[in-house]
């Protein structure tokens, strides 16, 4: 049994005892989950000033009570579902979306192995030799949800909305990963912690820029955010997949898709921006690294917020050949570029 | 007569397509300037009253809610009755019931003076007629536009609470502001 659990899925980088793997998974679930809420009056408040307001600020001391209120509205409403809907799957898709999501957050890396009272424990939920792919699984697992939402909805808006967001996030997946490609080959290993510490000296925001820039626009389209949140379009969807839902399921979406937005971050800054490293060869102390990692994500999610006040929406034939025209073959040449760098030296 | 529909057609002008490096300056060049054009937003600050605590000041002329007056020196009222403000309302939201002034009961300072007198605050149109019509300056605009009630009844106003000292809690713009 612990056997199995030492070694889960695939040879782990490094394993520790069972009772600190399930801590340390409780940790980071309550961590990643304390984020969303953070995220989210930071994205209201950031808006708000984006436009010339202010934002929420009547709920509590500066509206920081704000997202316990939203969430607190949501889950004392009525469950209810149309009649034309198929129930168990009604019901399941929101559950897999913040699976998924949940899922993803176990190999952000926030430092590496560190010793804490006489244990090595690493700062990650697990590390396994194919993380990057590991953390592209569950992104595909995800449109599962969207999908069987929409249509388990038994909505034409819904389905409709849902085909939008599957058509579009099965494009730019491909741009996604065929940007990380370059990262890869460079630093040799699918391992994130093996990643961060190939970064040493030069972070691959330097010599990945064009992956880097593929990989954020497509992030943008990954996680349905503005310029390309088509998968909500209000004006024409009356929603989108999540039409039909309310209340606590509704809030489960919304959950996943800014924990999402966190898991992206986290991701580019583990690929680009050197995960726990500091630059000028500033070494901190152990302790410091999950806060340095948890700063250059925000900094990814202002980004975020900051273009979400930006762009309009794109036009939906503008969003597909964006993808498969510019996206996909700029990440494809990077990937080839980069290999051949790689082999020349 | 059959329909043409090519001389209904109107062409799509559409400038020059943009080459490669053009496309890529319209991708990234004009997205780093809307970039800059929100972020000076946030620079600037906002622009947002916090309504209930922050009023916008009025100006002397604006007109809110009315009131009557008295003589400084003798304390009598001005309106004397003579329903030229409910003549000349055209909303209509203007009752007088005028009365005779006697040596021992002087209301006002002519002969007659206002027995009943009330504005009914959800009808009026704030158009200032009253005060035009008025021969004695007896009712002017105020300031105050905070009439909301939960009652229609409670929005008509009686003479007591017209000839009372308002709650001034508007702001009034200073000058040259």
């Amino acid at each position: 049994m612990s056997a199995v659990l030492a070694a889960p899925l695939a040879v782990v980088g490094y394993a520790e005892p069972v009772w600190i793997q399930l801590l340390k998974a409780l940790v980071i679930f309550a961590v990643g989950f304390q984020l969303i809420p953070v995220v989210l009056l930071l994205e209201r408040k950031l808006l708000g000033r984006f436009q010339g307001r202010y934002g929420p600020n009547r709920v509590g001391p500066y509206g920081l009570l704000q997202p316990i209120a939203d969430i607190a509205k949501l889950l004392h409403k009525e469950q209810f579902r149309p009649t034309t809907s198929v129930g168990f799957l009604f019901a399941l898709a929101p559950v897999i979306s913040v699976f998924a999501a949940v899922a993803t957050l176990a190999i952000i890396p926030f430092g590496n192995t560190v010793d804490i009272g006489g244990t090595e424990v690493g700062l990650y939920g697990i590390d396994v030799p194919i993380g990057i792919l590991y953390a592209f699984a569950f992104g595909a697992v995800a449109f599962y949800g969207l999908m069987l939402g929409g249509w388990a909805s038994g909505s034409k808006y819904s389905f409709l909305g849902a085909m939008r967001a599957a058509a579009q996030l099965i494009s730019y997946e491909v741009a996604q990963g065929m940007a990380i490609v370059g990262v890869v080959i460079s630093a040799g290993t699918l391992s994130m912690t093996q990643i961060v510490e190939a970064q040493q000296g030069m972070w691959y925001v330097v010599p990945q820029i064009v992956g880097f820039v593929v990989f954020m626009v497509a992030s943008f389209a990954e996680t349905n955010r503005a310029p390309f949140d088509l998968a909500e379009a209000d004006a024409e969807l009356v929603g989108g997949y999540n039409t039909e839902y309310g209340g606590g399921r509704f809030a489960s979406f919304f959950l996943a898709e800014y924990l999402n937005v966190i898991l992206v971050s986290g991701i580019a800054v583990t690929l680009f921006l050197g995960g726990w490293q500091l630059p000028f060869g500033i070494d901190p102390p152990h302790w410091v690294w999950p806060f340095v990692v948890i700063a250059k994500m925000f900094l990814f999610i202002l980004l975020f917020i900051w273009v979400r006040a930006t762009l309009p929406r794109l036009r939906y034939d503008q969003l597909m050949s964006l993808g498969w025209k510019v996206l996909l073959p700029v990440a494809t040449l990077n990937a080839l570029v980069t290999a051949i760098v790689v082999v020349l030296e | 007569m059959t329909w043409d529909p090519g001389a209904d057609v109107v062409e799509v002008q559409r400038g020059p397509r943009p080459g490669p490096t053009r496309g890529a300056y319209r991708a990234f060049g004009e997205t780093l300037r809307g970039l800059k054009t929100t972020f000076a937003r946030v620079v600037e600050g906002p622009h947002t009253l916090q309504y209930p605590e922050e009023k916008v000041p009025v100006y002397p002329r604006f007109r809110g809610r009315h009131k009557l007056h008295r003589f400084e020196d003798s304390g009598l009222e001005k309106c004397v009755g003579c329903s030229l403000c409910a003549a000349a309302c055209p909303a209509d939201c203007i009752r007088v019931v005028a009365a005779e002034n006697t040596p021992d009961h002087r209301v006002s300072a002519g002969e007659r003076y206002a027995a009943v007198y009330e504005i009914n605050m959800s009808r009026c149109i704030f158009c200032g007629y009253c005060e035009v019509a008025c021969p004695f300056d007896a009712i002017t605009m105020g300031h105050d536009f905070e009439l909301s009630d939960y009652n229609r009844s409670d929005l008509i106003f009686t003479k007591e609470m017209l000839l009372a000292e308002p709650l001034e809690r508007t702001p009034l713009r200073a000058e040259g502001e």
